[in-house]
């Protein structure tokens, strides 16, 4: 399938797993079935006892001991020679103890007395024991006149308890407010990754940047941009966004209004009569959105447009937000506002 | 006896009366030692998940001891040439460290991870054995609660687990978890901030948090109820299958010790064996190749783990639905897929006794298993059940089988949306006449061949060569003694 | 057995009719529908504009980036002879759809003029070109055409003039670098080993084949849906790093072991329940019951 695939694990794997199959159905095949009884045998008492003496069981399990051992002083050397071979150490280490396990398994079933032992099952239900234990558990409550009322005090005593330690949770967070703040606002400038601002003259049709505040958290949840510019065939902003889109250039909130991924797929294309309009696709669950279009959902389970922000150009050239969002960006949650388009 | 036999001897009935003078537990030992274990392999299915569990506790523990849970932002200078110099919080900095510089750490993160995988696929199938057997019934039906219980729980621990590490696959997996978590009607908002500290990715108290969650609260939990899990199992006795000698009110096989303690420390050597040969040799989560996190960065084809599969399936499959009043959203989409979905199917896994229980009226104790197929009914709602989920699972690699297959993304969701309500409808039906030939036929497919060889003479007689071993004996025309599955049946 | 067969095609169903007209319309539908539905290498008709821009030329929406100034560029063989040659070849294998010269047909192909030699080695020599349908998403391919016919063909188109093509020299690239620029600007569709992936109407494909020339090529101009990237958005040195980051994901640093084709959890939810979980089963099998007939 790839490049990388080195034959001798796998061929190794593919060896053991043929050689283990071919136990198990020879194994299968060779063993009787169960012995059906006649009609009426549920009377037959299954119990037996067979000592064993197989002194090759025995000799088998020593060896199997030994060499365990060795395998597993020898994960102690390759440990203090070889620290860094993970390869080496996983099978000494797993050699030790799938050797022990055969060991152990080979003892368990040639070497120790094998025994078929009846128990029977108690009832789990006893009434006398029961009752006597309801009788104790009330009997504790004889000559109390106002029973209700103490159930009543102590319940609520519990309660209010109850809501006392878990009030300190509330600490966990903070109180609600307006969810996703976002470093945007009228004026900041969008950098790159390594804070060089953008130009508008930067940004060319056919490709895509990735914006981050100036001066703002790049780690914050709404701070990365997508920042795409297209040719006027590809726009048709609502009529409010006329002029969020200076020559061409649109921002949107690089977050997925629908789970929360960062979206990197842009596809446009190289001749559009043949194959499709430029789109952002967001790789987890590929909602898939049109720049052009106010970021339009055209494909996959996002419930909302993709969030755009008004861009703008300074004297300089520079590229600034010319305002913040205008919806709530990131995953969509109770209330949230959806935008008009 | 030889005299080292016989000193050996004396030695250890000294102790044993020493130590039966100041606890007095022989009765206790006498009952532990000859407690009988019902013979199936498929009753060792929750060992494997115990084992699992006892390997992941192991290598946790190791694994605590070089983690920093923090998001402080740090420049990598380790021995990794790749991420030289590169920005990254330094609890992925330290899972670093563990994979290439702790000697052996490596090892012990990848037999962690792939136990993790084990551990909730053992689950799952000791689940699905449990099911089609009814072994849910009365009185087990407690424990069969606690048991999905833990699954919720291993499930949530795996996911906490793998989000810890802070590279981009786990950020993306806690982003969409956020996202899910936010979208909870009404409270969303609110309790995704108490979880984070703050908005998405959370302030600083967020990664100590989760790692608490790691590695005390949900592991002691996980602890305590496998106790009651083992616990109430002893105190009920194991269930059976029908057989020879086998009635519901006695457990037939092999006693503690000497026979069952070896094979199940075997066992468990076994589990622990296989994990670290996985775990030497296959690669598991390669963080250092995802890179860091970063909320403004993603890839394509990001996966969580199996176990998660199903929601990042049902988050593709769901269409764009929201509940929106007046331009607000009260029900955002990730909720359907992400939170609903899941509590659904635990929800039906939950209520299913008690379902079973008001359409059979059955609510006597049960202590002998059902075959599948005598109980065709259960079995074929069961596996409907089971493609319903396993579809929602395959719908989570509908990317990898475009890229791999070029069968259109868009198509397959589509025909995924059509299918996921018809397949498990098909299933059911065949499940259900396939348990009725089976009763029909008395045939055994998990056990050895089913044919018989023939040959034609040259008269035209038909003349057995061979036959299975399940066919050497007439079948069975009465059903197997302790079972009463036709009589049941008339009583529903 | 010719004649069983006869039998058979002429023997009548047992199939009611009612039943039978059931089934035709239900294969008939599923048929119409996959037809109807958009295929992997087709598009669905809402995301694809009928006309496309009107231009004189029918020109490409996206025209490729130079290499930079000062930036190395490519030179391939050029004479009057091989010019010649790739005008022929040009005629019988590209000008159907690119037009008899360059042209491009309208709806169908863009004109090749301008576009210079990167996109047409491109293109040509991973295979991608000639392509059978004009709207099928074109996909590396073993090539038509061997290597002097593609300077024929570079010789030729590029005589009509464009930007000289790219190159780059891992050798002079960082490897951090390129897995940092790398996660930035690809890893969000070729994923982060580069082993590939989707966007929700074309296959993105994964790296390892690709040859230093051919990355610089495809960065600078966007193959199909790729965006390009210029010079000041990815530098030479950038470049160049990429190109090293990206050979080396051919043979990417599998310190666990076994790779399992550096793609992420399904392959390891996959080994998990088929031979981890399996190996334990079998054992489970193995020790379930008691043996019958002790050694």
């Amino acid at each position: 399938m790839s490049p990388d695939d080195p034959s001798p694990v796998t061929r190794w794997g593919r060896l053991l797993g043929a050689l283990v199959a071919l136990g198990t159905t020879a194994r299968a095949a060779a063993r009787r079935g169960p012995v059906p009884r006649p009609p009426g045998a549920g009377e037959v008492d299954p119990s037996e006892r067979t000592v064993p003496a197989s002194p090759r069981a025995e000799s088998i399990v020593a060896v199997l001991l030994l060499l365990a051992a060795v395998f597993a002083f020898a994960f102690t050397v390759l440990y203090i020679v070889l620290s860094g071979n993970t390869q080496l150490l996983g099978i000494a280490m797993g050699g030790a103890l799938l050797l022990l396990a055969v060991a152990c398994i080979v003892a368990g079933k040639l070497v120790v007395p094998q025994e078929t032992h009846v128990e029977e099952r108690g009832p789990l239900l006893v009434e006398e024991e029961t009752e006597e234990v309801i009788h104790i558990i009330e009997a504790g409550g004889q000559g109390i006149s106002r029973r209700a009322l103490l159930v009543g005090a102590g319940g609520v005593a519990g309660a209010a308890l109850l809501t006392a330690t878990a009030t300190p949770l509330a600490s966990l967070g903070p109180t609600l407010g307006p969810l996703h703040h976002t470093p945007w606002a009228r004026g900041v400038r969008l950098v790159d990754d390594e804070a060089r601002p953008y130009l508008a003259s930067d940004i060319q049709i056919g490709t895509f940047y990735t914006a981050l505040p100036e001066h703002g958290d790049p780690e914050a949840f709404g701070a990365g941009l997508l920042v795409v510019r297209l040719p006027a065939n590809f726009i048709d902003l609502p009529a409010a966004r006329r002029d969020w889109a200076p020559y061409g250039i649109l921002a949107y909130s690089k977050i997925c209004p629908h789970a929360g991924c960062a979206i990197s797929l842009y596809r446009y294309p190289t001749y559009a009569p043949t194959s499709q309009i430029p789109a952002f696709t967001c790789p987890c669950h590929y909602s898939t959105f049109l720049p052009g279009e106010g970021g339009r959902l055209i494909f996959g389970p996002a419930g909302r447009a993709l969030p755009q922000l008004p861009l703008m150009v300074d004297g300089q050239g520079y590229l600034r937000a010319a305002g913040p969002f205008h919806e709530d960006i990131g995953p969509s949650w109770w209330g949230v506002h959806r935008s008009q388009s | 006896m030889n005299p080292i036999e016989r000193y050996v001897h004396r030695r250890f009935a000294r102790v044993s009366r020493s130590a039966e003078q100041r606890v007095g537990l022989a009765a206790g030992v006498r009952w532990a030692l000859r407690y009988v274990f019902p013979d199936h392999w498929s009753f060792l299915l929750g060992e494997i998940a115990l084992y699992s569990f006892i390997v992941l506790v192991a290598t946790g523990i190791y694994l605590t001891l070089f983690y920093i849970p923090s998001d402080s932002q740090v420049i990598y200078h380790g021995p990794y040439a790749l991420l030289q110099g590169e920005q990254m919080s330094e609890a992925y900095r330290s899972v670093l460290n563990i994979s290439f510089t702790v000697p052996a750490g490596l090892l012990f993160r990848q037999v962690h991870h792939w136990a993790a995988d084990v551990f909730i696929a053992s689950i799952v199938l000791h689940l699905i054995r449990i099911f089609f057997t009814g072994a849910y019934r009365k009185p087990r039906d407690l424990n069969y609660f606690i048991g999905l219980t833990m699954l919720m729980l291993a499930i949530l621990e795996g996911f906490a687990g793998y989000s810890l590490v802070d590279d981009l696959l786990s950020g993306m997996g806690l982003a969409i978890a956020y996202g899910v978590a936010v979208a909870i009607p009404g409270i969303g908002g609110q309790f995704a901030t108490l979880i984070w500290g703050g908005p998405f990715p959370g302030n600083s108290t967020f990664w100590p948090r989760l790692e608490i969650v790691h590695v005390l609260l949900i592991p002691v939990t996980l602890a305590v109820l496998i106790t009651l899990h083992l616990v109430m199992i002893m105190r009920q006795h194991h269930s059976q299958f029908p057989g020879p000698g086998r009635r519901e009110r006695n457990v037939v096989g092999t006693p503690t010790w000497p026979a069952y303690a070896l094979r199940s420390i075997g066992l468990m050597l076994a589990v622990a064996g296989v994990l670290f040969l996985l775990g030497g040799l296959i690669q598991i989560n390669p963080i250092w190749q995802w890179g860091p996190y970063h909320p403004y960065l993603s890839e394509n084809g990001a996966q969580p783990d199996w176990y998660i599969g199903w929601l990042i399936g049902a988050l593709r499959l769901m269409p764009n639905w929201e509940l929106v009043i007046s331009g607000r959203t009260v029900i955002p989409n990730p909720f359907w897929g992400g939170a609903a979905f899941p509590l659904f199917v635990f929800a039906i896994m939950f209520a299913w006794p008690a379902i079973e229980r008001r359409f059979t009226g059955d609510v006597r104790r049960h202590d002998l298993l059902e075959r599948p197929r005598d109980r065709p009914i259960r079995t074929a709602i069961g596996a409907g059940f089971l493609s319903w989920v396993v579809i929602v699972f395959a719908v989570g690699s509908t990317d990898r089988i475009f890229y791999r297959l070029g069968v259109s993304y868009t198509l397959q969701i589509h025909v995924w949306r059509v299918g996921i309500w018809i397949i498990p409808i098909v299933v059911f039906f065949v499940t259900l006449s396939a348990c009725r030939a089976l009763q029909r036929t008395g045939a055994h497919p998990l056990r050895a061949w089913q044919g018989q060889v023939i040959q034609r003479t040259g008269d035209g007689r038909v003349e057995v060569l061979a036959g299975s071993p399940d066919r050497d004996t007439p079948p069975i025309s009465e059903p197997p003694v302790g079972t009463a599955p036709a009589e049941e049946a008339r009583s529903r | 057995m010719t004649r069983v067969f006869m039998r058979w095609l002429t023997r009548r169903s047992r199939i009611p009719p009612l039943l039978r007209l059931t089934l035709a319309i239900i294969l008939g539908a599923i048929a119409i529908v996959a037809l109807a539905a958009p295929g992997s290498r087709g598009q669905s008709a809402a995301t694809t504009i009928p006309g496309g821009p009107a231009s004189e030329f029918n020109a490409p929406t996206k025209s490729p980036d130079p290499p930079g100034a000062g930036n190395p560029t490519r030179s391939f063989p050029d004479s009057p002879a091989l010019r010649a040659r790739g005008f022929t070849l040009y005629q019988s294998s590209c000008s159907s759809c690119h037009g008899i010269a360059l042209q491009g047909t309208p709806g169908v192909a863009p004109s090749l003029r301008g576009v210079g030699p990167g996109p047409v080695d491109f293109y040509v020599s991973t295979g991608r070109m000639p392509l059978d349908q004009p709207r099928s998403q074109p996909l590396r391919n073993p090539p038509l055409f061997n290597r002097s016919d593609i300077d024929a063909l570079i010789a030729y188109i590029s005589s009509f003039g464009g930007p000289p093509a790219p190159t780059a020299d891992p050798a002079r690239g960082d490897l951090a670098l390129g897995f940092h620029q790398f996660t930035l600007h690809c890893a969000g569709c070729h994923q982060i080993v580069a082993r590939g992936g989707i966007t929700v109407n074309a296959q993105i494909p994964d790296l390892q084949e690709a040859t230093p020339e051919e990355i610089a090529e495809a960065v600078r101009m966007g193959p199909y849906l790729m965006p390009h990237f210029d010079a000041k958005q990815i530098d030479q040195h950038q470049l160049d790093s990429i190109v090293r980051y990206v050979l080396w994901t051919r043979k990417p640093d599998n310190a666990g072991g076994w790779g399992i084709y550096n793609i992420g959890p399904i392959p390891e939810g996959i080994v998990a329940w088929f031979i981890g979980l399996t190996a334990l089963v079998i054992v489970a099998r193995l020790i379930g019951e008691r043996m019958d007939e002790p050694v």
